[in-house]
């Protein structure tokens, strides 16, 4: 073992690259042709119906400005688990750590209304992700104690956080305006996020993009990244190395509930203006499928964000369009998920 | 079984005669990326011998012999079993050919008996065990070769030597007639090493074949028929044991003149100053397979080297972990530098200038994905933190690696991620970590595991060095004579209890060796 291996590494470095890129269109491939051959058993056109996902979204300002406003929420669920899974921790909660982000940064909205928005905004944002890694500490908490597998307690949060907010909607926050609909007023307008170019499209894409940005940084070249992927690789090596394991569980999962409780607190305040019930579609969900596809990498994560944002965006126009019914997206969610899960092994990751 | 042991023995007498040997490799060549393990390698083995394999580690005896017992295939060359060329593609292949091996990390089921363990292993095993007829059929084996163990009793409960035995009985009833023995020695302390060659003398009248590895030229001179040296891969000389002296098999071992221990005059030792660590009364709680210590009282001063002797899993991690903050103490108190530690982190620890190599580099001190340069930072990552974290000096980091490569006389690549480099690197590689800074403690497990001669020779030296330099060092070792030459003071560790303290010129050996297995105590000195 000599210096004579530094150059097949760093050769082998580009090539896997490639291979990332080539492995998950294939991957995506097979997912869409079994895809079709469910359209098929339903009797519809899947070449028509699959133009008709890619032409609405990609071929349209419209479309393409309604994938980039799921997208958001999208980027930040997904660093909301990578960021925790790069010391080895798997958080499934990022569902439940959005709605208590959405939840205080709504109690900020509806309580501090007279204030300017550069002061309310930011606050909001604060509450957001106060909310959000305060419901991520209870599981970081019993992990670092060695008490309770962070899988489980973040996955069982998941049911009791909608149920938090559906209780404020329906009880103290709920509109008197409207008996149809349970929802709190309308937020002052010093409270909504901008949007940009007259479509749905608001600041929120800017924080996610920047919180991404500094994922990568912070992964890459400071101390603690370093100290987060020493963990992520070893446990037992960086505990003996000295570095405190149970701070950095405690601080990074609080990290990730903080990012998605700023996904919550950016679509309340960004797209709804107001609170409802089951206002994300499973946004943290696909958050950890799109972090898992990825691997963890920052730029995979934001393609593959566009992808999920695409297929999902794709499932309106096909409920339009053909006649289908919104489920069907889930299926093509599945079956994607599945691929990835049982790839064949020459799809696998080659290792060294 | 028993038969067959007969019948194994005039297979021995025309062997002897006819000179035919039992089985014969013939120009096997096996590389692995980077490394020419074995390299044209020719090997007679005949009934009725017991033939050394030695050699350095690396010098290719454990890749030479999985290929014999079918865990790799040879890239060329060939097995001849009585003269006719036999493929062997697994293990199983293997056991069919009736060639049986002894791994250096022992098979057993802990939680079966001893009966059940052998009777698992056997070729035959019926739907409904007979283990009355098995429980016979071991009786009757060791009685024939002097490997009494009680076959009722739980592994669990056997020592290591005891296991041994067993897995020697395992591969006699399962018709092995070839035994290959990696590193058995290894995990046995000197008077069971002698019993040990006693079994395989009365194995080897009974006309079997032993394949004995080692790389102790002492072990061989007394136990083999004879001898083949391996070095670099190949074989550097084969000879009977008549012709063998120690001189010569070092000459073939190595082909450099190794460079010689300078070990300084050892200082009478200044009990006046405080030591670096003290340990009043330390109690642990193990859990599972961790051993508990008990009542530890050990001092540490400048300028000394205090060896721990012991069997494997009598507590030397454990000491090594309560040292290092990774193990609570349930009782007692720990010291460093003249402070209370019990209770500090193992951060603060480090920081105050601990160092720990500990016994599995891979699995306890490196990230394997990372690169090498990456793991040197991260025993200090805040020492080469720019900008309170936001960047690292990567430079300095390479500076301070490269002054300790120089000094230890040591080099490898360190923009390779850890996992590719070999064994014997990875713990050069924490060496270099954990000697960079100039620590004041060092707690090094096993220090030389895995490391050839001359890169163990260094490491040594810079333990001396560090001595010299007034660092106090806590030296756990499975090897009695690295211990005896290093130490100034030697503790014998027994179920986790301190069991004797010695000068090394007072005791010897075979005393510590009682003590590691629990043996009468029968001398304590004063200290």
């Amino acid at each position: 073992m000599s210096q004579n291996i530094d150059t097949p590494f760093r050769t082998s470095l580009l090539i896997s690259t490639l291979w990332v890129v080539v492995r998950y269109l294939i991957i995506f491939l097979v997912a869409f042709v079994l895809f079709g051959v469910i359209l098929l058993i339903a009797g519809k056109d899947p070449v028509l119906a699959i133009k008709d996902t890619f032409s609405s979204t990609l071929r349209s300002t419209y479309g393409f400005s309604e994938v980039i406003v799921k997208m958001i929420p999208l980027i930040f669920a997904a660093i909301a688990v990578a960021l925790p899974s790069r010391v080895g921790l798997i958080n499934v909660g990022g569902e439940g750590q959005l709605y208590m982000g959405a939840w205080l940064a709504t109690w900020g909205a509806l309580t501090f209304t007279p204030l300017p928005p550069w002061v309310l905004l930011p606050l909001m944002m604060l509450l957001g992700m106060i909310g959000g890694s305060l419901w991520a500490f209870i599981p970081a908490f019993l992990r670092a104690r060695g008490l309770v597998n962070e899988t489980i307690t973040t996955l069982l949060m998941n049911y009791v956080a909608p149920s938090v907010v559906t209780f404020f909607i329906y009880g103290p926050w709920r509109s008197p305006g409207n008996a149809l609909y349970p929802q709190t007023v309308d937020f002052v307008p010093a409270a909504r996020l901008p949007t940009f170019w007259g479509t749905r499209v608001h600041l929120g894409l800017v924080i996610a993009l920047v919180l991404l940005v500094w994922y990568w940084y912070v992964m890459t070249y400071t101390r603690w990244g370093l100290e987060i992927r020493a963990i992520g690789g070893n446990p037992q090596a960086a505990c003996r190395n000295g570095i405190p394991l149970t701070t950095y569980i405690i601080v990074v999962m609080c990290l990730g509930g903080a990012l998605a409780g700023l996904a919550g607190m950016s679509e309340i305040s960004g797209l709804h203006g107001r609170l409802r019930p089951g206002f994300s579609p499973g946004f943290g969900y696909l958050g950890f499928l799109i972090s898992w596809l990825s691997g963890g990498n920052p730029i995979g994560i934001l393609v593959m964000s566009f992808v999920i944002a695409l297929i999902t965006s794709g499932g309106d126009i096909l409920q339009i369009n053909q006649g289908l019914p919104f489920a069907v997206v889930n299926i093509l969610l599945a079956i994607t998920l599945f691929v990835v899960l049982a790839r064949p092994s020459f799809l696998k990751e080659k290792k060294a | 079984m028993v038969d067959n042991s007969l019948a194994l023995s005039s297979i021995a007498r025309e062997s002897t005669v006819g000179a035919e040997p039992l089985i014969a490799l013939r120009g096997v060549t096996k590389a692995f990326p980077n490394v020419l393990a074995n390299d044209n390698v020719d090997l007679d083995i005949y009934a009725g011998e017991v033939h050394g394999l030695l050699g350095e580690n690396g010098a290719g005896k454990s890749t030479l012999v999985k290929i014999l017992y079918g865990f790799y295939q040879a890239d060329s060359g060939q097995i001849l079993l009585n003269g006719e060329p036999v493929s062997i593609r697994s293990p199983h292949d293997a056991r069919d050919l009736r060639i049986g091996m002894l791994f250096q990390e022992f098979t057993l089921i802990p939680a079966f008996s001893v009966t059940e363990n052998i009777a698992l292993f056997l070729p035959d095993l019926k739907a409904v065990l007979d283990i009355k007829g098995i429980y016979h059929r071991i009786n009757a084996l060791s009685e024939r070769y002097n490997l009494q163990v009680n076959p009722q009793a739980m592994v669990s409960q056997l020592s290591i030597g005891e296991q041994q035995k067993v897995e020697i009985l395992k591969l006699l009833l399962s018709d092995a007639r070839i035994l290959i023995l990696d590193e058995p020695t290894r995990v046995l302390a000197p008077h069971e090493v002698k019993a040990l060659f006693r079994v395989l003398d009365s194995l080897r009248k009974d006309g079997y074949a032993i394949i004995l590895i080692t790389h102790k030229i002492k072990e061989v001179l007394e136990c083999a028929d004879r001898i083949t040296v391996l070095r670099g891969g190949r074989v550097a000389g084969s000879l009977p044991r008549s012709k063998a002296s120690e001189d010569k098999l070092v000459s073939l071992m190595f082909e450099k003149e190794l460079s010689i221990l300078q070990i300084s005059q050892k200082s009478a030792l200044d009990e006046s100053v405080p030591p670096l660590l003290e340990l009043r009364g330390v109690e642990t709680r193990g859990e599972g397979a961790e051993t508990s210590l008990k009542a530890i009282d050990l001092k540490i001063y400048p300028g000394e080297i205090v060896g721990v002797a012991g069997v494997s899993g009598n507590g030397q991690k454990e000491l090594g972990d309560v040292v290092l903050g990774l193990v609570k103490c349930v009782r007692g108190t720990k010291f460093l530098f003249g402070q209370d530690y019990t209770n500090r982190s193992i951060q603060e620890v480090r920081k105050s200038g601990v160092s720990f190599v500990p016994e599995n580099p891979l699995t306890m001190a490196a990230v394997p994905f990372m690169t090498v340069l990456e793991n040197m930072a991260l025993t200090d990552a805040r020492r080469y933190a720019r900008l309170g974290g936001l960047a690292m000096d990567w430079q300095a980091v390479k500076t301070d690696v490269e002054d300790t490569l120089e000094k230890l006389g040591y080099s490898f690549s360190l923009y390779v991620p850890a996992r590719s480099l070999s064994g014997g690197n990875l713990q050069r590689m924490v060496i270099v970590r954990e000697m960079s800074h100039n620590p004041h403690l060092i707690i090094a497990s096993y220090l030389t595991r895995g490391l050839d001669v001359q890169s163990a020779i260094a490491a040594r030296q810079a333990l001396i060095r560090a001595r010299e330099s007034g660092a106090g060092v806590l030296l756990i070792s499975e090897d009695l004579e690295e211990l005896f030459t290093l130490s100034d003071r030697l503790i014998v560790l027994y179920g986790g209890k301190i069991v004797g303290t010695f000068k090394p010129e007072e005791t010897n050996i075979y005393d510590v060796g009682h003590l590691m297995t629990g043996s009468e105590v029968q001398r304590v000195s004063k200290y």
